[in-house]
């Protein structure tokens, strides 16, 4: 995060700077397919053998060390492990499920951030920022699929998980998870295309697919979106988390703050002055003391 | 602790002068303690707070992770659940009575306004320095208040700009003492000009940010067990903050009367009584209030069989043992006029908050994942430390100012001649 030159610019230049650069990415940011539209990446749990050659490629691509492959151990990603492979056996068979973040429609992560360090890129990556963040982690306490992962031994701790390659996305290029998998089990498209071809995979081989794109509808979309041979809940996803977008939960309280804050003062004046009335008769002294 | 200095009103009356012209040396004198040293809270938090003070070292030399148990799983600890989320809402009584004296006119707990106000801000200014600990960027705070990132859609902005705010009110509200105490009349009245002001925004600001605390958690739903997360969490934590607040000022007061008697005047220990029995009054119906709220969250959203297993029993406990239980005790002392009666109550509700807040941000917070957070024994301390340096800058400001006695003479007749009342 720290190589984009942009967004140091931002976080290092003062006010009007800052401002002004934060105008330009908002214009960016509405630009047609962004926001409606995102890249995003297919996984397809039916075709990984769990050969980690992808969790290498990350490790590698981010200058991260050796990513931990052991079949036997649950992992969960980690600072220093982005993406994990991690495999299930259900009914004789061994399903291999990557892990990584899921770069939601309307991240949970980037709504709860009040420094705007945890953003979204123009084409849909959540990334984290490290001239703003100042390390509140609610981020990770509001992450539905809890993916942000903090440095706790660092004086200086960053927040840390898949980023989706933003940088090689922006240059043309696909994640370098995706373009290391040698099965082609994980794609990467814009998002209307990656459903597309999982209805499509769905559609041709009805017996190979559950009938569920996991992330089409979870948290509110994902920009990862999962096919698999069985119910998602036997892979260890989590199945409770609704199809409403996460940030809306705190819409309401959001829109309650300027109406408070609008017309509680005026009330409370209001009461004020009508319980202060005696003030004006005539007949009564002045408040005695106490 | 025994006073050293005449601190009548007269006597303040007299040095007025002196005062004025010499602050420094005033103010020095004053910063030399008071009173004896050896007591058992200094004996006991002394040493807690400079052990406090080595484990903040080490916490920004070698991280969060070196002094804490805190992890990817349970990123928040008891540093936010008792010092920011608890504390926040312990803080709760000033505007509640704020509100009562300065916006409906309640002259009977005037007198309890300015310790109430004073502690407020303390714990304000003690647990946003807590937030600074916590925190593990903590210079980039900066950040979302000169404008450099304004993260409008978090409710943690919300929260923090309110914090900013309402301690910037609070130190309004209670500033006419330390003019007071300084000596300043001109001062005093341009400070109490602003008070009604810095009322208004404080107790519109305390209802967003209280309710702000608890939506903070409105994203973590699925993390949290189901028995103390609702979509209501803001409105409970409102409400409890009163009760919360309130139990507070009647449990200070009682230690106030005891410990600070030789700075009391006679009006503040007549009035003790009827006041605790007017704020437990409160407490109980905002108990109520919110008891029938929790019930209704309840049966809306669960049935009898989530009360079983452990979880279902620690909720019990929380509920009926140290919110119905207190709930009915205040009812109970009020009737039969036992000031031990609400004090017990008030106690027990205190408990019973800090069950609530801690529940909600660690104990349910993945109440189900194997090798829960339990926090290390240094978190423990630096949590006591920060408790124990509020206490102690409480104490120097009751013991100097004029917090639960009377303004000086000359402050009373200045508000007689403008026909303000002054209490
Ligand atoms: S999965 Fe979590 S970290 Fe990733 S975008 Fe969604 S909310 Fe943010
Ligand atoms: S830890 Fe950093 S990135 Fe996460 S919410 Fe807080 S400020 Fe934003």
């Amino acid at each position: 995060m720290n190589r984009r030159g942009f967004f140091k610019l931002c976080g290092a230049a003062a006010g009007s700077t800052a401002l002004a650069a934060r105008a330009g990415g908002r214009a960016l940011a509405s630009a047609p397919r962004s926001e409606t539209d995102p890249y995003g990446i297919l996984i397809d749990t039916t075709r990984c053998v769990g050969c980690n050659t992808c969790s290498e490629a990350c490790a590698e691509a981010h200058e991260l060390p050796e990513p931990n492959t052991d079949e036997d151990v649950l992992k969960d990603t980690t600072v220093e492990q982005w993406t994990v492979i991690n495999k299930f056996d259900v009914e004789d068979e061994e399903i291999y499920v990557k892990r990584q973040c899921m770069h939601c429609l309307e991240p949970a992560c980037v709504s709860a951030c009040l420094t705007e360090a945890m953003h979204k890129t123009e084409d849909g990556a959540v990334v984290w920022e490290a001239d703003k963040c100042m390390g509140c982690r609610l981020c990770m306490l509001s992450c539905p699929f809890d993916i942000p992962k903090y440095e706790w031994n660092s004086p200086n701790p960053r927040v840390q998980k898949c980023v989706r390659c933003f940088e090689r996305t922006e240059d043309g290029k696909v994640p370098a998870c995706v373009d290391a998998c040698p099965e082609e089990a994980i794609v990467f498209g814009r998002r209307s295309q990656l459903l597309a071809e999982a209805h499509k995979r769905m559609a041709e081989n009805p017996d190979d697919y559950t009938d569920h794109i996991y992330g089409e509808n979870e948290a509110g979309g994902t920009a990862m979106l999962y096919l698999a041979a069985v119910p998602f809940e036997e892979l260890g996803f989590k199945t409770n988390l609704g199809t409403r977008a996460f940030p809306e939960y705190t819409k309401e309280f959001l829109y309650a703050v300027p109406f408070v804050l609008a017309g509680v003062p005026a009330l409370l004046l209001g009461i004020n002055r009508a319980t202060h009335h005696r003030d004006d008769d005539d007949d009564v002294t002045p408040h005695e003391e106490g | 602790m025994s006073v050293t200095t005449p601190d009548t009103a007269t006597g303040l009356s007299a040095d007025l002068a002196p005062r004025r012209r010499r602050f420094w040396a005033f103010l020095l004198s004053e910063l030399k303690p008071q009173g004896k040293l050896l007591t058992t809270f200094n004996v006991i938090s002394i040493p807690v707070m400079l052990a406090a003070l080595v484990i903040v070292v080490l916490r920004f030399a070698g991280g969060l992770g070196a002094v804490t148990n805190l992890s990817d799983a349970w990123p928040w600890g008891i540093w936010a659940a008792v010092d920011v989320i608890a504390g926040v809402a312990f803080a709760g009584g000033a505007y509640v009575l704020c509100f009562m004296v300065y916006i409906l006119g309640i002259k009977k707990y005037a007198p309890a306004v300015r310790v109430t106000v004073l502690a407020s801000f303390l714990a304000y200014l003690f647990y946003a320095g807590a937030l600074l600990l916590e925190l593990g960027r903590p210079w980039n705070i900066v950040n979302p208040i000169i404008g450099n990132n304004f993260g409008l859609s978090a409710v943690l902005f919300l929260v923090a700009w309110h914090f900013l705010l309402y301690m910037i009110a609070a130190l309004l509200e209670f500033s006419p003492a330390i003019a007071e105490w300084a000596g300043a009349p001109r001062l005093r009245r341009v400070l109490q000009s602003m008070t009604l002001g810095a009322v208004i925004l404080g107790v519109a600001l305390s209802l967003l940010h209280q309710s702000g605390l608890g939506a903070l958690f409105l994203m973590s739903g699925p993390k949290i067990h189901p028995l103390w997360f609702s979509e209501f969490l803001p409105i409970l934590f409102l409400v409890s903050s009163i009760f919360a607040g309130l139990s507070l000022v009647i449990v200070e007061s009682a230690i106030a009367k005891r410990v600070f008697a030789h700075v009391m005047d006679a009006e503040h220990k007549k009035t003790h009584r009827r006041i605790s029995f007017g704020l437990a009054r409160i407490c109980a119906g905002a108990m109520f209030a919110y008891l029938g709220m929790v019930v209704i969250t309840f049966v809306h959203g669960h049935d009898a069989a989530s009360l079983t297993g452990g979880m279902g029993a620690w909720w019990l406990v929380e509920i009926l043992g140290f919110t119905a239980l207190p709930g009915a005790l205040f009812v109970v002392a009020i009737k039969r006029r036992s000031l031990t009666g609400i004090r017990l109550a008030s106690v027990l509700t205190l408990i019973g908050v800090l069950m609530n807040r801690l529940n909600v941000c660690v104990i349910a917070y993945r109440w189900d994942a194997p090798n829960h957070y339990v926090p290390t024994w240094m978190e423990v301390v630096v949590t006591l430390g920060i408790i124990f340096a509020e206490v102690w800058v409480l104490r120097w400001i009751i013991l100097r100012m004029p917090i639960l006695r009377k303004p000086p003479a000359w402050a009373r007749a200045d508000d007689a001649r403008r026909g303000i009342s002054s209490h």
